[in-house]
């Protein structure tokens, strides 16, 4: 076994071949296909979506379970290593500037549309044009999303779990792995906490997603923040697992600091849509 | 790096037959099927070309009502840039990053996969929604609202299309990145590296980059269609403007996706056949860095027409002007490199040299389509139809072929026909011309584009046009030929064909071995 190691961690780690990602492939032109069958009022076109959910988990255990084996059984050398952690933080990356052409909307409808809206009176003449708006051909009355209620308290959810998140890193890297794991269950739980609230608040709103452009961007941009929170929540709980299984060294955690990055993400793009969507309107 | 004798067993698994292929973890093998899966989308995309220069053959309506016409050409532009272009050049990187920097293989082989077999589930919701009711997307590849909200079901396909696609760039760049900053030879040192490299590096960020906030866009596009939101709706404090704004800040740096690792080709083919080394290296890669830059700060220049503040239309001018600074450092790059230097002009370097005229002939119109004035003019005429096709088939679609030319010998270890080569570059270079450059006159007199009829005072260039353009398809059959024979046989190319040619891809054998550096070379 050792010489095995030896060996291995001396050169870059080619895998050997994969159906995973055709497998991928598959469940994601399923998971497509049946969406747009779903959007012509079909309905047989969520048992396709269902297929290609079922199909893209498994090939998410099925591929992060070989990624983890691999890494157990000591084949990942230091450059290997670093690839990952080029790789996540490039992934994040992507995110961010995901996120920024949603808070680009936001500014262009804010600062851009409905200030001219305003101005132009030619088809809307009683148009204010001011911010909360549902637009000039909407006919809602609605209350924007206060900040300093729930939104205000799931910020400091968020910080605090940034906080729990680090905390149980000192952990790991400290080798006190009681910190460690109530580190990551205190993360965990205050993510679900942060979730259900968001629920709570999205169910006692009085717009909708179609209640203009300010129902439009707030729902958007809190929609894919809170779908974000819910997949860090569940890799943190991978995570928590594997720390039951006694994976990770003090010196050898990659996919925990990943996880935590994302985390971290989260926590930033939390702080700039409580700023920009709940805050200043 | 100590030299290892005992492999795992699994390493020296070489899946033989269909599996090689659907399961690769091996770049050469994945740049293969980036390369033929782009070579078929372009033969595709170039016959909805051939059809629509059949349409246009005569004035009057011939073959096609206009809603197909419409379709052929929205879908001729979407197929051609994410189906043929954007994936050819993901091939020459796949094939030639590891190859160039002395790595093993990509750094992370399986996504390397992944990122390939996306694209052949996007091209089926892309090619299968001509099959559906109403037709394929007909609102031009921009996917602009209010008509791409308008349209039936290909245009949902398009939308999650458009998604795979995406996924398929931001994980293939994310590799791409990586295995250049991670896996150099020792003493590769980034300002060492060869300029091919040094351009996908750019692009790998540009992708990332631009790539997401399409997904953005197109996101939106779904809800504004399907959820009832009002993103792009004025009625509900939306704005379809914005969605063009959002569009084109992707849509720019598209462009220099599609065109840098074109001049990473070049800048490695005009110094081996030139047998001097390329002139400005340093300035190469500043150079190329900035077009990325700028290329975040120029977007609307496709849009002077929509209306915008006089400020905004001067700033959007004068940025794109800029470009032109350091795209004119690389064409003089280019030139001084080929100055006094003992040329040969086998195919690859008489497409190299065609290109930087060609491309340096597209990036003149650019600047005459920069000018607002101008632009407003010769907005959605046939100038800016020539101006982009100078762009991207003498840019692009010409520097791959050149690029196949040059590394074909190393690919398959045999030498291609250089008599055909030439054949299929005269032809495409003469044909090209033909067929694009009276566009320029056609768009100055006012001919609009996408429309599948035309006033009778543009009938004989129309015609010259058209058989031109039959001329330029039926030649990239040859090509396809040419390649095919190369494959089959030849003469041996040894490892080092080209005289001139000293980047660390040269010092393996031809073809390649299965991991191509088991242990990082020596660099120089």
């Amino acid at each position: 076994m050792q010489t095995i190691e030896q060996t291995n961690t001396q050169r870059y780690y080619v895998p050997a071949p994969s159906w995973w990602p055709l497998v991928g492939s598959v469940a994601l032109l399923l998971l497509a296909s049946g969406f747009v069958i779903l959007l012509q009022n079909n309905p047989s076109g969520s048992y396709v979506m269902i297929a290609g959910a079922l199909i893209l988990i498994t090939m998410l255990f099925g591929w992060f379970g070989t990624v983890i084996r691999e890494s157990v059984g000591g084949l990942f050398n230091d450059q290997v290593d670093l690839s990952y952690r080029w790789g996540m933080g490039w992934f994040i990356f992507s995110e961010v500037m995901f996120f920024g052409a949603l808070f680009g909307a936001l500014f262009y409808a804010r600062v851009i549309t409905v200030p001219e809206l305003g101005d132009t009176k030619l088809l809307w003449p009683n148009y204010e044009g001011t911010w909360p708006t549902a637009g000039p051909g909407v006919k809602e009355t609605f209350a924007a999303m206060p900040a300093w209620g729930i939104p205000a308290i799931n910020t400091l959810i968020l910080l605090t779990s940034g906080a729990t998140v680090t905390w149980a890193h000192w952990g790991l890297k400290n080798d006190n792995r009681t910190q460690l794991k109530i580190g990551l269950i205190l993360t965990i739980l205050l993510g679900a906490i942060f979730i259900t609230l968001q629920i709570h608040e999205y169910s006692s709103a009085t717009f909708t997603f179609q209640t203009g452009i300010y129902g439009a961007t707030f729902y958007i941009l809190t929609g894919f923040h809170g779908a974000h929170v819910t997949l860090g929540a569940i890799m943190l709980a991978v995570i928590l697992g594997r720390v039951y299984a006694g994976h990770f060294t003090p010196e050898r955690h990659f996919a925990f600091e990943a996880v935590s990055w994302y985390w971290h993400f989260v926590d930033v793009v939390w702080l700039l849509l409580f700023v920009f969507v709940y805050w200043l309107i | 790096m100590a030299t290892t004798t005992m492999h795992d067993a699994h390493h020296d698994a070489h899946p033989t037959g269909v599996m090689r292929w659907l399961t690769s973890t091996n770049h050469k093998d994945i740049g293969t099927l980036y390369l033929w899966f782009s070579f078929l989308m372009f033969l595709f995309a170039g016959g909805l070309a051939m059809l629509i220069r059949a349409e246009l053959f005569q004035p009057g309506l011939q073959f096609f009502q206009p809603n197909l016409f419409n379709q052929f050409t929205t879908m001729h532009g979407l197929i051609m840039i994410f189906g043929a272009i954007m994936p050819a050049f993901v091939g020459f990187a796949n094939w030639q990053v590891p190859l160039m920097i002395g790595a093993p293989d990509m750094a992370f082989p399986r996504l390397n996969n992944w990122s390939f077999w996306l694209l052949p589930a996007a091209a089926i919701l892309l090619l299968v929604s001509f099959l559906v009711p109403g037709g394929a997307v007909a609102g031009g590849w921009t996917m602009y609202p209010p008509l791409f909200i308008q349209g039936g079901m290909a245009y949902d396909m398009t939308i999650f299309a458009v998604h795979l696609m995406g996924l398929s760039s931001i994980m293939g760049s994310i590799n791409i990145i990586t295995t250049i900053l991670n896996m150099r030879t020792p003493g590769m040192t980034m300002m060492r590296m060869p300029i091919f490299v040094w351009t996908w590096l750019i692009t790998a960020f540009l992708l990332i980059s631009a790539m997401p906030v399409l997904a953005s866009a197109v996101t939106m596009l779904l809800t504004d269609r399907h959820f009832g939101t009002y993103f792009f709706n004025a009625a509900g404090g939306g704005d379809p403007v914005m969605f063009q704004h959002i569009f084109w800040f992707f849509g720019h740096p598209e462009v220099y996706i599609m065109i840098l690792p074109a001049f990473g080709i070049l800048s490695s083919i005009i110094p081996t056949f030139s047998r001097k080394p390329l002139f400005g290296y340093d300035s190469m890669v500043y150079a190329t860095a900035a077009i990325a830059v700028l290329s975040f700060t120029v977007w609307a220049h496709h849009m002077f027409t929509v209306g915008m503040p006089t400020a905004s239309q001067l700033f959007f001018m004068y940025a794109t002007m800029l470009i032109a600074i350091p795209t004119g450092v690389k064409v003089f790059n280019w030139t001084a490199t080929m100055w006094r230097g003992s040329i040969s002009f086998e195919t690859p370097m008489l497409f190299a040299i065609a290109v930087v005229c060609l491309f340096t002939i597209g990036g003149f119109s650019g600047l005459v389509l920069a000018i607002v004035p101008v632009d407003i003019q010769l907005q959605d005429t046939y100038y800016v139809v020539a101006h982009f096709h100078y762009v991207l088939f003498s840019g692009a679609a010409m520097s791959i072929m050149a690029g196949v030319y040059y590394w074909l010998p190393k690919w398959t270890g045999h030498m291609y026909d250089e008599t055909l080569g030439k054949w299929h570059f005269w032809l495409t270079t003469i044909a090209f011309n033909v067929t694009f450059f009276p566009m320029h006159f056609l768009g100055l007199a006012g001919m609009p584009r996408r429309i599948p009829d035309y006033a009778l005072q543009f009938a004989e260039f129309n015609m010259l046009q058209s058989i031109s353009s039959f001329v330029l398809g039926a030649s990239q059959l040859l090509f396809l030929y040419i390649v095919i024979k190369c494959i089959r046989g030849g003469v041996p190319a040894g490892d080092r064909p080209w005289e001139g040619a000293d980047s660390l891809e040269w010092t393996l054998s031809s073809p390649p071995p299965y991991h191509s550096f088991e242990t990082a070379p020596a660099f120089k």
